[in-house]
């Protein structure tokens, strides 16, 4: 029955052997080796986490950028736009400008020919006064000469003059 | 609450299963051989005489018996006439005196010295006295789990240092080797057995026994020195490594461990008054779960040793009848062996990983927290 007694000796043999061994691995070997696993673990996971957060920030980024792009496409087209209604705007407004000078030009122009013409008909009624002094003077003169010729004189002398 | 119960009945189911599947057939075998031994006239010169080698007939169950059980020397081959033996050292405590010499010492006639007796394994004093010898040799067995001890603190230093200087790199070598089996018992036996915020404290226990089972599980498969004791076929090694798992059970059960053993719940008020029938069976099976562990391991480890040394006999017990039939039967007996090692190799793993996995989960019920319900 040697087989299923157990012996004193071995008993002792085998737990005093198994608990130094137990503390001996416990402190020098199984310490070490699951904390470096862990370690190994946690910085694994971190890695990869890491890499799914840049990966989504990457994502996001470009989306970002397209935003980006699109907003300054809007932009720039409502720019055009509005340079084109400014454009526009500017050139319609120079146009009546121009017109409008065009128009004060000719007003300015009509009136000064008016008034050159009031000039001329006054100095050519002052002419004329001047000329019929002088001719009344000249068949005054003739007059006072000869009757007869200062008739014909007269008479001469009205026809040769013609209002224009 | 199902839970925990279902938890509670998981390690008895796969007790029912290994434990008996087994080694049942093979015990048998056994008790019928040891029984056969003991009605044969006493044949003491056959194993401890060199002096005197007769050729006696060929008796399987004590050649069997002699290879499972524990010996005071490493006999390791019989060339022709000569026994190669390791002498190991004898230690004894007889009437408050220490008694230490080689084991070669009884290779005498009388197998005696300094009044003390080696017969069947067993060392007496050779005058009848009414005081105990204990016997606190270095024995095979002994010898052979202390040189597991060194090859595990040597393998797993050593590693460990690996893990110290490159910490972040792939594992090499032996580490890769071990790395999965250490991975393999944190995650699929303390944590799904201990749960994720526990597992950590018993890791090391549950790590040592894991290796030392298997290093001493695969050295005993290998026939010759340095392998070949029966390290954890033997019910004392079995013995202590379970009262480990039962101290460690015992020591950190929490309240609701000892409030589930007294008052256990989910059983009818009548078994547990007036007389505290569920009580009690619940304080025995704190006894029966590590005494489970301690036969199963001793039984599977043995047993496996003991089909292949039948199977050893078998040629011998042929080749006595006639040489051509030993020879005809070693054939077969060589394919069986062959089956049964490589059988063995598996047992090695199964019953390490049985042997962890039920620490574990006797864990688990010692320091599971209540639910809240």
């Amino acid at each position: 029955m040697e087989l299923i007694t157990p012996g004193l000796g071995l008993i002792v043999w085998m737990a005093l052997p198994f608990l130094i061994l137990l503390l001996i691995l416990k402190k020098f070997a199984w310490k070490p080796i699951l904390n470096s696993l862990k370690d190994r673990e946690t910085s694994i996971h971190d890695a990869l986490h890491a890499a799914d957060r840049a990966k989504e920030e990457m994502r996001q980024l470009q989306f970002s950028n397209e935003e980006l792009l699109h907003q300054a496409k809007d932009e720039r087209d409502a720019i055009l736009s509005d340079a084109r209604k400014i454009r526009d705007t500017i050139v319609e407004e120079s146009k009546d400008k121009a017109k409008e000078e065009a128009s004060r030009i000719i007003a300015s122009a009509k009136e000064s020919i008016e008034n050159e013409k009031m000039a001329a008909m006054t100095d050519l009624k002052n002419q004329l006064a001047d000329l019929s002094l002088e001719i009344a003077t000249k068949i005054l003169e003739h007059e006072l000469a000869d009757a007869k010729q200062q008739e014909a004189y007269v008479k001469q002398q009205m026809d040769k003059i013609h209002f224009n | 609450m199902i839970r925990t119960q279902y938890v509670r009945f998981l390690p008895y189911l796969i007790f029912l299963f290994l434990a008996f599947q087994v080694p049942f057939g093979s015990l048998a075998n056994v008790s019928e051989t040891f029984h056969a031994s003991k009605e044969k006239p006493a044949d003491t010169t056959f194993q401890h005489d060199e002096n005197i080698i007769v050729e006696k007939e060929f008796d399987a169950g004590k050649m069997i018996m002699e290879h499972i059980v524990d010996n005071h020397e490493w006999h390791i081959a019989t060339l022709g006439h000569t026994h190669v033996t390791i002498p190991l050292p004898i230690i004894l405590y007889y009437d408050g005196e220490i008694y230490t010499f080689w084991s070669s010492r009884f290779h005498n006639p009388e197998h005696a010295y300094k009044g003390f007796i080696l017969e069947h394994g067993k060392i007496h004093t050779v005058v009848e006295s009414d005081k105990t010898v204990y016997d606190f040799s270095i024995t095979k067995t002994v010898f052979a789990l202390l040189m597991s001890c060194f090859i595990l603190m040597w393998i797993f230093i050593s590693v460990a240092n690996r893990y110290k200087r490159n910490p972040k790199s792939a594992p090499k070598g032996m580490q890769s080797l071990l790395e999965p089996l250490i991975i393999f018992v944190r995650d699929d036996i303390a944590k799904s057995s201990i749960g994720e915020k526990k597992y950590e404290r018993f890791m090391p226990f549950l790590l040592t026994i894991f290796f030392f089972i298997l290093l001493n599980n695969l050295l005993g498969i290998i026939p010759i020195f340095p392998g070949g004791a029966n390290v954890t076929g033997n019910i004392a090694v079995t013995m202590v490594l379970a009262v480990f798992t039962l101290i460690i059970t015992t020591v950190s059960g929490n309240r609701h461990y000892w409030v589930d053993i007294i008052n256990t719940p989910g059983v009818p008020w009548w078994l547990k008054i007036p007389i505290p029938l569920m009580p009690v069976v619940e304080i025995v099976g704190i006894i029966t779960k590590p005494f489970v562990l301690m036969v199963r391991l001793f039984a599977n480890m043995a047993a496996g040793h003991i089909i292949v040394l039948g199977f050893v006999s078998l040629i011998f017990i042929f080749g006595s009848i006639s040489v051509s039939i030993g020879y005809g039967v070693s054939i077969f007996s060589v394919a069986f062996i062959v089956f049964m090692d490589i059988l063995e190799i598996l047992v090695a793993f199964i019953q390490a990983y049985v042997f962890t996995l039920l620490s574990a989960l006797y864990f688990g019920l010692a320091t599971i927290e209540p639910e809240h319900h």
